[in-house]
């Protein structure tokens, strides 16, 4: 798995670090073209919609998660507090009758070559309860498994 | 009547959960798999059906009987499902990552 996700005991946030090789222009495009956010947040079981997305100072967003079935999943919505090209987006985020509450993000977009690029996501939570309730939902086995098996590989090195 | 049938419906019941075990080790008639079970034969036909309409399970006629083969490739929709909450993020980034490398540079 590409993507790394650090929680610390007893803390309320959250980083996630990724690699792409890709330049970081088309990274950052990526998080502010609708065209392109509804393509790879959609999957073949849901599908998203922007119904409203406004990447700028003071803009806000709302995203809908649609089923094949024409359901609504889930809807969240935020504010963007800050959009800098190839630099940083600040936003917040709360996904509604979602556990965890509003959370804060700083996403930095760095270039690390023509054709490398890497996003580092900081999410802040109200609390520690809250962060953790996000901790709970079940991506966070696939982290565990596999930081069990290095666990597990490492201990039978000793 | 013709209900709507999918990957999800076909593993809700533990008996149809152990045919699937069953069968994706080696096709078997509806007799042989039967066997296996205490329910009614009857009983056991008709979850033979409801997977077989989940394609799950796919008939194939070999001399007078008919063999129950498994599906693999739709058993992967109920992996894909399952994974994308297990990997949520990472599916999704590379999902941003394949999309990305298809569009001509601005």
């Amino acid at each position: 798995m590409k993507t790394i996700v650090t929680a610390e005991n007893g803390k309320q946030d959250l980083l996630i670090t990724r690699e792409f090789d890709l330049p970081v222009e088309s990274l950052f495009r990526a998080h502010v073209e609708p065209e392109l956010i509804v393509q790879w947040m959609s999957n073949p079981y849901a599908t998203a919609k922007l119904v409203k997305f406004e990447p700028k100072k003071h803009g806000s967003y709302h995203y809908e998660s649609v089923d094949a079935a024409g359901n609504v999943v889930f809807n969240s919505h935020g504010v963007f507090h800050d959009v800098l090209p190839n630099t940083r987006i600040i936003r917040t985020f709360e996904m509604e009758n979602g556990p965890f509450g509003i959370v804060l993000e700083f996403s930095e977009f760095e270039s690390l070559g023509a054709n490398k690029s890497k996003l580092t996501i900081h999410g802040i939570y109200e609390s520690v309860v809250k962060r953790d309730e996000l901790l709970k939902m079940p991506f966070r086995e696939g982290m565990n498994m596999a930081h069990d098996k290095i666990q597990e590989i490492g201990e039978n090195l000793k | 009547m013709n209900t709507r049938r999918d990957v999800f419906q076909a593993i809700a019941d533990p008996t149809r959960r152990a045919i699937l075990l069953l069968v994706a080790s080696q096709a078997m008639s509806a007799g042989a798999i039967a066997a296996n079970f205490d329910t009614a034969r009857p009983t056991v036909s008709k979850h033979l059906q409801i997977l077989t309409e989940c394609q799950l399970l796919q008939q194939v006629q070999t001399g007078r009987e008919i063999f129950y083969h498994f599906n693999a490739e739709k058993m992967n929709e109920l992996v894909y499902f399952v994974k994308q909450f297990r990997d949520m993020w990472d599916e999704r980034f590379n999902k941003l990552e394949d999309i990305m490398k298809q569009q001509k540079p601005q």
